[in-house]
């Protein structure tokens, strides 16, 4: 090679053997903040494949469009029959469609944490001037923003919906406002549960299927109990029994507090001190949830 | 491998499709399936279905709607799909997914083989894991009253048999086969199943009812499907998701990651 002559050689200073050129960085540092808050829109912008590949935007752009559309229909349902009030609560929505739900998590999760763990690349997060804090917090909240927006934003379409059909404003702010709080406690819970599983293993097959295991193995068994224990005359027994499964628990919290009617066999809601600790349990869960979290990053991908 | 003795033994004295079992693929599978703590969450399963039947059979004694209700609503529909993604796609997907599926195709052994080695190896694992927790299960509910806990053991066999088959046949064509796979047995198969009828005929599900309907006493299962037609399409689901997913690994393009 030639030697090159560098543009704009800094006056060399006598205890340089050679100087190539390489110069110091004086712009500003952006600091820790600004990369806890880089980490969060980017892992919020990839659980929806926005700047992925085209492959990795069809999974969650078709949920998020069938969530969607499932709020037009009934939208479109309302009008045309000129019922007096949405087919569905607010409240209530999310619950329908937990399945969607429940696949879009079990898709996104092992997306979010997964491979940062098998590609090793958490050791050059942590390489910046972020904190295991930091990384948990981005990643927990990016997660269930990321639910929030496809929970919420079917809630929003209904409403609009409902309001151009002219039903009862006042009723509609209500329930809408009941169901923002019910799908950001569902975000919360969901995305804690999903990224705690999605964490544990760094392959993505296996922590897809242990996220929808998660969440609809325990949901079967409780609703088949449920079931039963209707059946067998013991209705007490039905409100506990859905502390024990995370769909419940927010059909729960929904059914107890924010007006809703309960997806429990015969529309049983529990009493309201069983709903206080259905509220206890869901948020204990939640801070479970993130304190797992911590621990496991304490260690993870080092 | 091995340096050693390279003047032994002329090769290629047996043909290389000689058999359809290749025992050092099947323990590799197996490894990847229930290696470390993967097989936690196989075992956690069964144990679940177990400690229910348990709880359920010490709450309520012994009922047979209750019991077809847990091994029908619980088991068949829930326990038997999860478990049939988690062997079916993970024994060929996680080699695909790292690439290293490309030194077991490098070997002189019959794609086809690959495949049929690595079914075996999944179904042995689906029924382990799902039809005997089941019979066990119904045997704890109501002491194989009606022959109920024989014939959704049976029934959860069956539908092992074609559940590998095809999510085995998904992992092959698919980064995202455990999505798709749970999108078939949790959306397609509960879910639409349980809104339009047409779709319970294309219901491994189903197949695996009317199978389990003919073992059972009279009215014991039910199944939308007749029998005759449950069996072919059983038969056939299995056979052309192994051709086809054999016919995929011989023209096996390893994409970059996403």
């Amino acid at each position: 090679m030639p030697p090159e002559t560098t543009t704009s050689a800094p006056a060399a200073a006598p205890n340089v053997i050679h100087n190539i050129g390489y110069r110091h960085y004086d712009g500003p540092r952006l600091g820790r903040a600004y990369a806890r808050r880089s980490l969060f829109s980017q892992s919020v912008r990839g659980s929806y494949g926005l700047g992925r590949s085209a492959k990795s935007k069809v999974l969650p752009m078709l949920l998020f469009g069938v969530m969607s559309l499932t709020a037009g229909i009934l939208v479109a349902v309302t009008m045309f029959t000129h019922a007096k009030s949405l087919p569905v609560e607010y409240t209530r929505f999310a619950i329908y469609l937990q399945a969607v739900i429940a696949l879009y998590l079990a898709a996104q999760a092992p997306q979010s944490v997964s491979r940062d763990l098998r590609f090793k690349t958490v050791p050059l997060y942590f390489s910046r001037p972020i904190e295991r804090s930091d990384y948990v917090a981005a990643k927990f909240a990016a997660m269930a923003g990321a639910l929030f927006i496809l929970t919420s934003v079917p809630l929003l379409i209904l409403y609009a919906g409902a309001l151009l059909a002219k039903l009862d404003f006042l009723d509609q702010t209500k329930g809408l406002a009941q169901g923002l709080v019910c799908v950001a406690l569902l975000s919360l819970l969901f995305g804690g549960i999903g990224l705690v599983v999605s964490a544990l293993t760094p392959r993505r097959g296996f922590g897809v299927a242990a996220v929808i295991a998660v969440l609809t193995v325990p949901y079967g068994a409780v609703s088949a109990i449920q079931g039963i224990a209707f059946v067998q005359g013991k209705e007490a027994a039905v409100g506990w029994l859905g502390l024990f499964s995370p769909v419940t628990l927010i059909d729960g919290v929904q059914s107890a507090f924010l007006g809703g009617t309960s997806s429990f066999p015969n529309g049983l809601a529990p009493s309201t001190a069983a709903g206080f600790v259905y509220l206890l349990v869901t948020l204990g869960v939640i801070a479970g949830c993130y304190a797992l979290l911590s621990l496991r990053y304490r260690k993870a991908g080092l | 491998m091995s340096t050693t003795t390279p003047t032994a033994r002329p090769a290629a004295t047996t043909p290389p499709r000689a058999t359809f079992f290749h025992p050092t693929v099947a323990r590799l599978t197996y490894r990847a399936l229930l290696g470390r703590r993967r097989a936690l969450i196989l075992f956690a399963l069964p144990a679940l279905l177990v400690i229910i039947a348990a709880a359920v059979r010490a709450l309520s004694g012994a009922d047979d709607a209750t019991a077809s209700g847990i091994l029908g609503g619980f088991a068949l529909a829930t326990m038997v799909p999860l478990i049939g993604v988690i062997a079916g796609t993970g024994a060929i997907g996680p080699e695909i997914d790292d690439g290293s599926v490309v030194y077991l195709l490098s070997k002189p052994v019959s794609r086809q083989t690959i495949i049929f080695t690595k079914l075996l190896v999944a179904i042995g694992v689906t029924v382990v894991f799902s039809a005997v927790p089941v019979l066990i299960a119904g045997f704890v509910l109501n002491g194989n009253s009606q022959q109920i806990a024989v014939a959704y053991a049976v029934a959860a066999a069956v539908a092992s048999l074609a559940y590998s088959a095809l999510f085995l046949f998904f992992g092959t064509i698919s980064r995202h086969a455990v999505v798709f796979g749970l999108v078939y047995a949790l959306v397609w198969e509960s879910f639409v199943g349980s809104l339009v009828p047409g779709a319970r005929t294309l219901s491994i599900q189903q197949w695996a009812l009317a199978v389990g309907q003919r073992v059972g006493a009279e009215g014991a299962l039910s199944s939308s499907v007749q029998l005759p037609l449950a069996i072919g399409l059983l038969v056939a689901v299995t056979v052309v998701a192994t051709w086809y997913a054999g016919h995929r690994l011989k023209s096996l393009t390893l994409a970059g990651e996403e």
